[in-house]
């Protein structure tokens, strides 16, 4: 083993990790803001827009990502409309491509990830939020929300490290984040299994940190479904109990 | 004479092609308490579920108060409030209580309590909270204000949603079936709750299948069958033979 190398490559692949980090994040913000908006048409829109959500899911999750990734940066410059409109300084930068690309077909799949958790939440707890004078919009942002974010979490989590990981396609559109880097230094060396094995250890160190961090909120945000433990510290009733987050971590 | 604090007329709700209550004619002094009784698929839930809008009359006339809950039909012939934004202030005047209680299971008791008070009525949150705790007090779980509720049996699950509905300054209080899904055991502790409330002078409607509670504490039965009003009257009459035919047997079984 060459560990000289190894360690001169895994500081090389490190200069890759901010820019797949920010891929990941971008993405991440938008796919779950069109994952809502999404699983709300199909749940509560009228039929058109149920039927364009559907449709949109149905494309999205159908195709392969490096299909739409590829159409997208090579695709959209094809039609006159686009290069002339001014989203063009926008959409011929490859970053913006990507994290285009990433964010509709994450948010395809985190829409049936919410729909499924906005189904989930009993109904009389919607009817007791109408029951005292809630407002829709009021009922959704303090009781269904919520309740869904709980449920919807385990799952989304596996969204989250499937993204990171689709991440590396974006190397294929000349983004040189983790993968791309690894494919430039391997052009170089011609060191196939060393570079690709410290970008495999990257990727799984990213995503060890994701996991604990999804771990962690899914811990705060579910003491109401674990076992009560026998004694607490911290009272109830102050300034925080407002939050959605409630008197933090128990024993 | 003071006016009603709920008043029914022709009351109508089909679903589909049944027509659930065909015709209903109620109203409920203030400080009374009526006892809605009634075997399974009378509509009686129904009715209560209109006084609050959660199931939106067909046709009919709904006052709470002086004030009356406008429906407008649409093309469809599906009738609708014509005004939400009163439906959501009537609704957080008159207070519901639930046979599965319907506490939010995301929140603490505490929180469950001064959630409507807070968002809704933009009540100041110190007052508020102080409040919360004395009614928590008054339904006897005070020690229990930091648990959730999956923490904690069905009676004093339904106690709390009962804090939680008194946290509104309700006019109108509606039950319905509030011990149906107890442990016989724990119903009497809800039940308890409930007469004291009766006692302090409050308007209650109370669907139920408690035949002690319709006889000892309240002010008027109202029995349903098959979608109208069978009978009613005072419970002291009713149970000693003044009802229909039906009613005896009903009460009898």
């Amino acid at each position: 083993m060459d560990f000289p190398f190894l360690l001169e490559t895994a500081r090389t692949l490190s200069s890759g990790i901010p820019l797949t980090l920010v891929l990941a994040v971008l993405s991440v913000s938008l796919g779950i803001v069109l994952a809502v908006l999404l699983a709300s048409m199909r749940l509560w829109g009228p039929r058109w827009l149920s039927l364009f959500a559907r449709a949109y899911v149905f494309v999205f999750r159908g195709t392969p990502l490096l299909v739409q990734m590829f159409l997208i940066y090579y695709g959209l410059g094809q039609f006159e409309a686009v290069r002339h409109s001014f989203l063009w300084p926008v959409l011929r930068e490859p970053f913006w491509c990507a994290i285009l690309s990433l964010s509709l077909n994450t948010g395809a799949y985190g829409s049936e990830i919410v729909r499924g958790a906005f189904l989930a939440v009993p109904f009389g707890q919607i009817e007791a939020a109408k029951a005292c004078g809630m407002s829709t919009t009021l009922a959704f942002r303090r009781i269904l929300l919520p309740q869904a974010v709980r449920l919807a979490l385990p799952a989304y989590g596996t969204e989250l490290i499937l993204l990171v990981k689709a991440t590396s396609l974006t190397s294929i559109i000349t983004l040189m984040e983790i993968t791309g880097v690894a494919a430039r230094l391997i052009s170089e060396t011609y060191r196939v299994v060393e570079v690709f094995v410290v970008a495999g250890a990257l990727y799984l160190a990213i995503n060890f940190v994701l996991t604990r961090i999804v771990a962690f909120a899914e811990h705060r945000l579910t003491a109401h479904l674990r076992a009560r433990p026998a004694t607490r510290g911290v009272a109830a009733g102050d300034a925080e109990a407002e939050d959605v987050v409630i008197s933090g971590e128990r024993a | 004479m003071t006016e009603d604090a709920v008043r029914l007329r022709g009351l109508r709700k089909s679903f589909g092609d049944h027509e659930v209550l065909k015709g209903i004619n109620l109203a409920a002094a203030q400080g009374e308490v009526v006892s809605i009784l009634g075997s399974s698929g009378s509509g009686k839930s129904t009715m209560l579920r209109c006084i609050n809008l959660l199931e939106i009359p067909t046709a009919g006339e709904v006052w709470v108060g002086n004030e009356r809950i406008e429906l407008v039909t649409d093309k469809k012939g599906i009738s609708r409030p014509a005004d939400p934004k009163k439906v959501q202030a009537i609704r957080a005047r008159v207070s519901m209580v639930f046979q599965s209680f319907n506490l939010w299971s995301h929140k603490t008791v505490l929180e469950n309590v001064v959630e409507a008070p807070i968002h809704v009525q933009k009540r100041d949150r110190a007052e508020v909270m102080e409040e919360a705790r004395a009614l928590l007090d008054k339904v006897g779980i005070a020690d229990k204000h930091d648990f959730y509720p999956s923490h904690l049996s069905g009676g004093q699950q339904q106690r709390a949603a009962i804090a939680r509905a008194l946290a509104m300054h309700p006019d109108v209080l509606l039950f319905d079936e509030p011990t149906s899904a107890l442990d016989p055991e724990l119903v009497g502790e809800v039940l308890r709750v409930m007469r004291a409330l009766a006692d302090e002078g409050r308007t209650m409607l109370v669907v139920t299948h408690e035949m002690s509670f319709a006889r000892d504490v309240s002010n008027r039965v109202v029995f349903l069958h098959q979608g109208v009003i069978d009978c009613e009257g005072a419970p002291q009459d009713l149970f000693n033979g003044g009802g229909s035919e039906r009613f005896a047997q009903f009460a009898s079984s």
